[in-house]
């Protein structure tokens, strides 16, 4: 199976039953096998007019009940990121698969990069913040897309899952989970009586019961600044809760929220930090490294954001060495690495940003030279 | 039967409202509510989108569902709660910048995919909230706050526009006959797939004022002259049509929508003839 078929199927086992999209390479597939896969699971297929229109729809259909869903590559995103603000404001469960490819703009359009992380974050205006999943095989494409869903469900909250193009194309074989394998989640319902209910509730580390639009429930979701109610609100005191809470459900929750992957950690003095496909270039690179006889490990970042800072500190815990690899130029993780670490280890870069996959030579090269400054491997 | 009031639908605690005296957004909202209540729609069954703008703001007084969203996108977020479950009564106001300027897009494409909204766009020719700029609507010459000196640029006829689309219901009506304006909305609400009713509307704060209309009062008798039937609009001649609104019933079809359309195809993948067409 095919890493973005991979996506739309785990998106089906979730309960996905709604996707607009817009086409765009590397991402098309799922769109593709939406259109095929939904009509037959009774759900719906959209193509929207452009990426504004599909994000609103998947957000129209969270909140008429659907799980929903799009995907995207790097230019679809940034046309999303206004209405990405509205399912953070409005707490409204939705999944964008974002496979990445190289820019800025167009750039080389059929190509990997691992340069949207940044986008992903801190793209849209506002005091936000969002959940990020990166595959780094086609299994993985499956599971997260499931976990991306119930993450998204749980807190009321867009989920990213930032895939690559690599990942995104990548054709391997898995047993594809059983109904019931993998934990699926569906969002709190309100049980009260209509009268008494409030969809938000900005006291405590979770998210409020979400009715549906047509339940028994009339209820106003708002993209402006609102009370508990959902009516808009321009009260400072509340100001203050509601957006203090938007963080507080997902930093409260870190630990459920952040997935690492741990290859030969525990002695190890060089410690190699990956996402995507750029984990399997770090493992091959780790083992080479280890016949050479430099105890390496390779920590992949499963969740992207919130940031693994917890799991990287523990994996560094014994590394002199730090070398992180990615594929854009700037070290969108690196700089998010060197938070954590400090002046404890010595940080290395490697970066690659033509378009290819990146080889384990460049990453075994900063491995050894022990301080290979990034450009050295560029 | 008694005079419906809509007032089943308010939600009177927010009132008064916040628009400016002598603007029609209050005349629009009581002609949707009326046409609510005498059309027996529960409020959960209602979903009401809205987008930025003076009118956008209209949600904050109902008590219906209501999603308020982006400026311009209100009829992409309406296609989703739509599509999702079409047994819904979706319903999308938006003013003239909201809905046929930045969201322009949107409108012909909902008008094309024949989605089953009712979308109510007030055109008051500027946008009111942000200080009577220039919209897509505002006709030729006449003045805005960025158009001093008159717009270079022309209007859309709306109507036509969403005619040309697919719609398959579009009216125009004015402020000054609410009456009608209530009838249209409600022909609009029960009619399957895209419906647009325009409404020519008094801006009393901005748009008047820039255009030698300095009460509300004048505004209403602009209206009134101005706004005016097939049969007599069609005597005009093209000079003279210019400044006038043709009012009423423009476009009553009955093209499946897109829901029906989409229903069609799940039910050919359920019996087991995925690819056939008629």
């Amino acid at each position: 199976m095919q890493g973005n078929q991979a996506m739309a199927e785990g998106a089906f086992y979730a309960g996905a039953r709604f996707y607009a999209g817009y086409p765009i390479t590397p991402s098309s597939e799922v769109a593709d096998i939406a259109s095929r896969q939904l009509p037959k699971l009774g759900g719906i297929y959209m193509q929207m007019e452009d990426e504004i229109a599909s994000i609103a729809a998947v957000i129209g259909a969270s909140l008429a009940g659907k799980k929903s869903f799009t995907a995207t590559s790097g230019p679809g995103f940034s046309l999303m990121q206004e209405n990405l603000g509205v399912a953070i404001m409005g707490e409204v469960p939705c999944v964008v698969i974002d496979v990445q490819r190289s820019g800025p703009s167009t750039g080389l359009a059929t190509k990997p990069a691992q340069s949207d992380f940044m986008q992903i974050r801190w793209g849209r205006h506002g005091d936000q913040t969002i959940i990020a999943l990166s595959p780094a095989s086609v299994r993985e494409c499956f599971t997260l897309a499931v976990q991306a869903f119930n993450l998204a469900e749980k807190f009321r909250t867009p989920v990213v899952l930032a895939a690559d193009e690599i990942v995104g194309h990548m054709r391997e074989n898995f047993v594809v989970p059983g109904p019931g394998e993998l934990p699926v989640i569906d969002r709190l319902k309100p049980t009260v009586p209509p009268d008494q209910y409030l969809p938000f509730n900005f006291d405590g580390d979770g998210a409020a019961p979400l009715a549906t639009f047509g339940s028994e429930y009339a209820f106003h979701i708002t993209t402006s600044m609102h009370g508990v109610n959902g009516f808009s609100s321009t009260d400072p005191a509340n100001a203050t809760r509601r957006i203090a809470h938007l963080h507080r459900k997902i930093e409260a929750n870190r630990d459920e929220i952040v997935l690492t992957k741990s290859f030969d950690v525990d002695d190890c003095e060089t410690l190699i930090v990956a996402a995507g496909a750029v984990t399997r270039t770090a493992r091959a690179a780790a083992q080479r490294a280890r016949q050479a006889g430099v105890k390496a490990g390779v920590l992949q970042l499963v969740t992207i954001w919130p940031f693994p800072d917890k799991e990287i500190a523990a994996a560094a815990r014994k590394a002199k060495h730090i070398v992180v690899a990615e594929m854009n130029y700037a070290g969108q993780l690196a700089g998010e690495v060197m938070k954590v670490i400090g002046n404890s280890a010595k940080l290395s870069r490697v970066n690659t940003f033509n378009g290819e996959v990146m080889f384990p030579q460049a990453v075994l090269q900063a491995v050894l030279g022990a301080g290979g400054v990034a450009a050295a491997a560029r | 039967m008694a005079v419906s009031t809509g007032l089943k639908y308010l939600k009177k605690n927010a009132l008064p409202h916040q628009w400016c005296p002598g603007c029609g957004d209050g005349i629009a909202l009581r002609s949707l509510l009326r046409a609510f209540e005498e059309l027996q729609y529960e409020p959960n069954q209602v979903v009401v989108v809205t987008g930025i703008g003076c009118w956008g703001k209209a949600d904050n007084y109902l008590l219906t569902s209501a999603l308020h969203v982006t400026h311009g996108r209100a009829l992409a977020y309406a296609t989703g709660v739509k599509a999702a479950n079409p047994d819904l009564h979706v319903v999308v106001l938006m003013g003239d910048g909201d809905g046929a300027t930045i969201g322009g897009n949107h409108l012909i494409h909902s008008a094309r995919r024949n989605i089953d909204l009712t979308a109510v766009i007030i055109n008051n020719f500027n946008y009111g909230m942000t200080g009577g700029q220039q919209s897509a609507m505002t006709p030729a010459g006449r003045i805005t706050s960025t158009t001093s000196y008159g717009n270079p640029e022309r209007a859309f006829d709306l109507c036509a526009l969403a005619a040309a689309a697919g719609a398959n219901y579009v009216a125009r009506e004015t402020i000054y006959n609410g009456l009608a304006l209530k009838n249209r909305i409600r022909e609009a609400l029960v009619k399957k797939g895209f419906s647009l009713v325009e409404v020519i509307s008094p801006c009393a704060t901005l748009y008047g004022p820039n255009n030698k209309m300095n009460a509300p009062v004048e505004m209403l008798r602009w209206l009134k002259e101005k706004g005016v039937p097939a049969a007599k609009y069609e005597k005009l001649t093209d000079l003279e049509a210019e400044g006038y609104f043709l009012t009423g019933k423009l476009v009553d079809k009955n093209v499946p929508d897109f829901s029906a359309r989409y229903r069609e195809i799940q039910l050919r993948l359920q019996n087991g003839s995925a690819g056939k067409t008629k």
